[in-house]
């Protein structure tokens, strides 16, 4: 203890907390529907079949824009590919997945680099940063796309490369802010939300304040949820007694790994490296103090700043995928007239059914046979 | 990217950094991002950094509350 606990998942449980969720939603006059921002949560809904599960107990879950991968709008990934194909001695280093997002100058996977240059998949920034160090010779750019969860990795990386004067690393950063996206949708207005289930490690880094104003301004209940099945339960019963008793707030159901106020050493190294920028969303457009940029004194490894990219934002997705719409909760996967005929994890035809936090590519793992609706 | 399961400390040096038996596999970790690991703490690893600690008596209210809509369940 407290390693993993049989109990998360334990389906005599799941059906009890089933049954609760059922006769809550039964003495409600409005439809419920919930949006989950994490692709780990929304992986665990379709491995579990809690979607079919919830729905019948009246609960319709609908995905929002829990995928890093698939927010970052082309012109990032472009700009990536223009830097391994038009420079000399540069390593392009990228998380696999990001290597695979299909655009108009096809992926970083299918692009042929200029000679001396090539793309390197890393696992951590830090492994990036290595790079470098054993690649003088070579201009290392780090392709770091994340939200709060993988930011203070990040940021504490450059912080290295920093203090000692690696000369050749800088990091493309795409750095995106859950709570700001949250409040896009909900000016938007497009998708009626009962409730939100917040994703677990991003809160993990924020701690709970920083969705405080999603209960008071609008209105709308929300929890942070673990990611077995049992605490996705657990954090929707919680949301749907929030409904009932008309008290919104931010309930806390993954407090063993969630300190409320999030983790104070990850938000002091955001502080020092990163400030708040407006930021460009694939699906959801230009969201005011939405992304983190590095502090203009890092502009050395600022790959924006050191090797002068100019990326001209709005690129618009493929002709065809929907992926915009996807991360907006407008459609579910199966909607794209694309999904599992020219799209599918084989071939993907847009970011949405690259990644594993995709919800097209979970959808098209767990849930194809349940057909457009 | 992002992985839900706990992984155990099994090393940590002066430098913060170590090594964690995750799924019983033993991967390096950098704990620069946590104050005080000691080895048997259980963490949350993402993208090569331990981002959170396991609270172990939150662990057991999440376990007992389980445990009780099981038993009401039966009653
Ligand atoms: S199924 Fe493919 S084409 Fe359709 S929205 Fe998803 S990623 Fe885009």
């Amino acid at each position: 203890m407290p390693g993993p606990m049989k109990e998360l998942r334990d389906g005599s449980i799941t059906h009890a907390l089933l049954g609760r969720i059922g006769s809550k939603t039964s003495g409600l006059e409005q439809p419920v529907r919930i949006m989950e921002v994490c692709g780990t949560h929304t992986m665990t809904i379709h491995r579990y079949g809690l979607k079919t599960l919830l729905e019948e107990a009246g609960v319709d879950m609908v995905s929002g824009p829990g995928c890093p991968v698939c927010i970052t709008p082309n012109e990032v990934h472009e700009a990536c590919i223009d830097l391994v194909t038009k420079r000399e001695s540069l390593i392009l280093a990228s998380f696999g997945d990001m290597t695979r997002v299909p655009t108009g100058k096809g992926s970083l996977q299918t692009a042929i680099p200029a000679p001396s240059s090539r793309v390197k998949i890393v696992y951590s920034p830090e492994e990036a940063l290595a790079l470098a160090k054993a690649n003088p010779a070579k201009e290392v750019v780090f392709f770091g796309v994340g939200f709060e969860t993988t930011i203070p990795g990040i940021a504490l990386t450059v912080k290295r490369a920093a203090d000692e004067g690696v000369p050749n690393f800088s990091t493309l950063s795409a750095l995106w802010l859950i709570p700001p996206a949250l409040r896009a949708i909900l000016q938007a207005g497009e998708t009626a939300i009962s409730g939100f289930l917040y994703p677990g490690h991003v809160s993990a880094i924020i701690g709970l304040e920083p969705y405080r104003f999603i209960a008071e301004e609008y209105g709308v209940p929300g929890a942070v949820a673990g990611f077995e099945p049992n605490d996705i339960l657990l954090g929707v019963s919680a949301i749907l007694d929030q409904i009932a008793e008309g008290r919104p707030g931010v309930h806390l159901e993954y407090g063993r790994v969630v300190n409320p106020r999030g983790n104070p050493l990850a938000q002091a190294v955001m502080a020092e490296m990163l400030e708040l920028r407006d930021a460009f969303w694939r699906g959801l457009g230009r969201i005011p103090r939405s992304g983190l940029g590095l502090k203009e004194r890092y502009g050395a490894y600022d790959a924006r700043v050191k090797l002068a990219l100019s990326i001209r934002e709005g690129s618009e997705d493929l002709p065809g995928c929907r992926c915009g719409e996807v991360l907006r909760g407008l459609i579910s996967p199966p909607q794209c007239p694309l999904f599992g005929k020219r799209c599918g994890p084989d071939s993907p035809f847009g970011p949405c059914m690259v990644s594993f936090e995709g919800a097209c590519f979970i959808y098209h793992k767990y849930d194809r046979t349940r057909g457009s609706e | 990217m992002c992985l839900g399961i706990p992984a155990k400390v099994t090393r940590i040096d002066a430098s913060k950094q170590g090594k964690v038996d995750y799924l019983g596999t033993k991967v390096k970790v950098d704990f620069s991002l946590l104050e005080d690991i000691r080895p048997g703490d259980w963490v949350i690893v993402h993208a090569g950094f331990a981002i959170t600690r396991l609270d172990e008596e939150e662990a057991q209210e999440t376990l007992s509350l389980l445990r009780e809509i099981l038993q009401a369940q039966g009653e």
